[in-house]
């Protein structure tokens, strides 16, 4: 069976994104959002995880009886966030502390496990990690995304603490959108991820719906003429 | 139908939203008087402001959703949640919070959903807490009553209290004219007994007067719109009782702790709340049934959270729980129709 990767890339990304579409993982994608940086650690970490998690299911998928497959997943994920947490208090102490109880959870993230079940365990291992890597980008953007929207609306600025994740050098990535920024604490709070999350899929639906006009119209143009029409 | 009803009055006109705003706003104007009176000329710029807002709003999001402009403008509905959310907030709060709370009532809670009739939450009340949870300091800030400072009319002209809401102040001057709220002070006791609290505080001993006024003219307009039929007296009546019993049985068995039934009627929001927004007739219960037990669960979550939670005041809070709770007490409390069966409650299952 060879897969298609351009329609594995686009579901990822697109179509089938997990934090838009799928609704997976809302947990850490609502919780974290709070800066950019915590967004782009939490991401990252995920799709590491996916990615490993993908792997491995895919190799051993003609092993793994139908019956007991999810135990035996939980426990694949759980060695791969294991894995991630450890190198993450190696590398990233600070950002470790601040994403907290948030990165052992990504055990129970479902986007992880319903990749594990819907795509890995019946996919070749190349397509799977093809897809680990688009949905773990998608979930990436998506999460990059939210957290610039409630940094910017709750505290004023962009990019801030970065040297967390990317070193001394990155301290001064930040941007201050606003001077004498007073706060917004609604964004930073859950409430304003779940607006800010409604709004973004909102956007999604949106484009969608255009997309989709634009391309029947394009159909619709070049057969018009030549159509003779039955119906009034 | 009409046909079976023999006796008068048989001619009937329909009550149109439009028509039942306007009573509402109406209702409003003794509580906007009070408020005037005892707080100064700011609760009518942040009632003036929130109607310009609140307009504009409606109207971006009517051209943006494709809806007539003149139809739904004109129904009033924009207008009710501006007069209540700028009776809400302080009447020193600056400009940029009216802004804040209107986009979110109007935009966020009342469009989002659907426009008027489609809101689960009352739109008021949920700009309201958000506002709570994001400007403490700005939302808590409350104006003192003016009986406390003698001149206080003079210290706040028409002029310092639009430079006020709109420029800013310098911190000092505003320190002077502002303060905590009776129920801020006996949340914030720090130790005291009820009594205690009574005599040390100004805003209490001699301001709350002021608040009880407000609430007086509150009751006033919500005994009007009772009189007008506007609203059944279910919900209100349900919530006030349930807050009062609740408040004596605590009060009766510690009055050292806590406060006596009669502050936590007539100070605070809750008049507003039972009459203005538990009765609004989009995000409350439907059955005579189902407002009661939503007032009651009203009244003990106000109780509960103001007495065991964070906020010195609980009535968006409480109003905002009981409005999710709305649909499923509207299951349970089908009314059943006179020579039917008993109505079926709960959720249907499928099968």
């Amino acid at each position: 069976m060879s897969a298609d990767y351009r329609k594995i890339t686009l579901d990822g990304l697109w179509h089938n994104n997990p934090a838009l579409v799928q609704l997976l993982g809302l947990c850490p994608l609502l919780a974290v959002t709070g800066t950019v940086v915590n967004a782009i650690g939490l991401g990252l970490a995920t799709t590491l995880v996916l990615i490993g998690s993908n792997l491995t299911v895919s190799m051993f998928r003609s092993l793994v009886p139908e019956s007991v497959r999810l135990p035996i997943f939980v426990m694949i994920i759980a060695a791969f966030v294991t894995a991630i947490e450890l190198l993450m208090q190696a590398l990233t102490y600070d950002l470790y502390l601040i994403l907290g109880i948030f990165i052992p959870l990504i055990v129970t993230n479902c986007a992880i496990m319903g990749r594990a079940d819907a795509f890995a365990s019946k996919n070749t291992v190349a397509a799977s990690v093809t897809d680990g890597v688009m949905m773990g980008v998608g979930f990436t953007a998506v999460l990059m995304l939210l957290g610039a929207m409630r940094e910017a609306l709750g505290l004023g600025t962009l990019f801030s603490n970065m040297q967390l994740l990317f070193g001394p050098n990155a301290s001064n990535w930040q941007i201050t959108l606003i001077e004498d920024y007073r706060g917004f604490l609604f964004a930073i709070l859950p409430p304003g991820a779940f607006v800010g999350m409604g709004l973004l899929i909102a956007l999604k639906n949106i484009l969608d719906t255009r997309i989709k006009a634009r391309r029947k119209q394009a159909q619709e143009q070049p057969t018009g003429s030549k159509r003779v029409r039955v119906t009034g | 139908m009409s046909l079976i009803r023999l006796s008068s009055p048989h001619v009937f006109k329909a009550n149109t939203s439009a028509a039942v705003m306007q009573q509402v706003l109406l209702a409003t104007l003794p509580a906007i008087f009070a408020m005037t009176l005892f707080f100064g000329w700011g609760t009518l710029i942040q009632i003036t402001l929130a109607m310009l807002l609140a307009l504009s709003f409606e109207a971006i999001c009517l051209l943006l959703r494709k809806r007539s402009l003149r139809f739904f403008l004109t129904d009033g509905s924009a207008l009710v949640t501006a007069v209540l959310l700028g009776l809400a907030i302080p009447p020193f709060a600056p400009w940029w919070v009216m802004a804040v709370g209107i986009f979110s009532a109007i935009v966020l809670a009342k469009h989002l959903y659907g426009g008027l009739g489609n809101n689960p939450f009352n739109p008021a009340m949920v700009a309201y807490a958000l506002l709570l949870i994001s400007f403490p300091v700005e939302m808590t800030r409350w104006t003192l009553p003016f009986v406390i400072q003698g001149d206080g009319w003079q210290v706040a002209s028409f002029a310092d209290t639009l430079r006020l809401i709109f420029m800013g102040m310098e911190p000092v001057w505003l320190d002077t004219l502002t303060g905590a709220t009776p129920l801020d002070v006996l949340k914030n006791r720090g130790g005291m007994t009820t009594e205690e609290v009574w005599r040390s505080s100004a805003v209490l001993s001699q301001g709350v007067f002021a608040w009880y006024a407000v609430s007086g003219a509150y009751l006033m307009g919500g005994i009007y719109l009772l009189y007008r039929k506007i609203f059944t007296w279910h919900a209100p009546v349900a919530m006030l009782a349930t807050l009062f019993i609740m408040a004596s049985l605590v009060y009766g068995i510690d009055p050292y702790n806590y406060a006596d039934p009669f502050v936590h009627l007539g100070v605070g929001a809750t008049m507003m709340g039972a009459f203005f927004i538990a009765t609004d007739p989009v995000s409350c219960a439907t059955s005579n049934k189902g407002k009661i037990i939503f007032g009651i669960g009203a009244g003990l979550l106000v109780y509960i959270i103001r007495t065991w939670g964070n906020y010195p005041d609980a009535v968006a809070f409480a109003i905002l729980l009981m409005n999710l709770a709305a649909p499923f007490i509207d299951l349970y409390t089908q009314p059943r129709s006179y020579g039917h069966a008993r109505a079926r409650v709960g959720i249907k299952d499928k099968g």
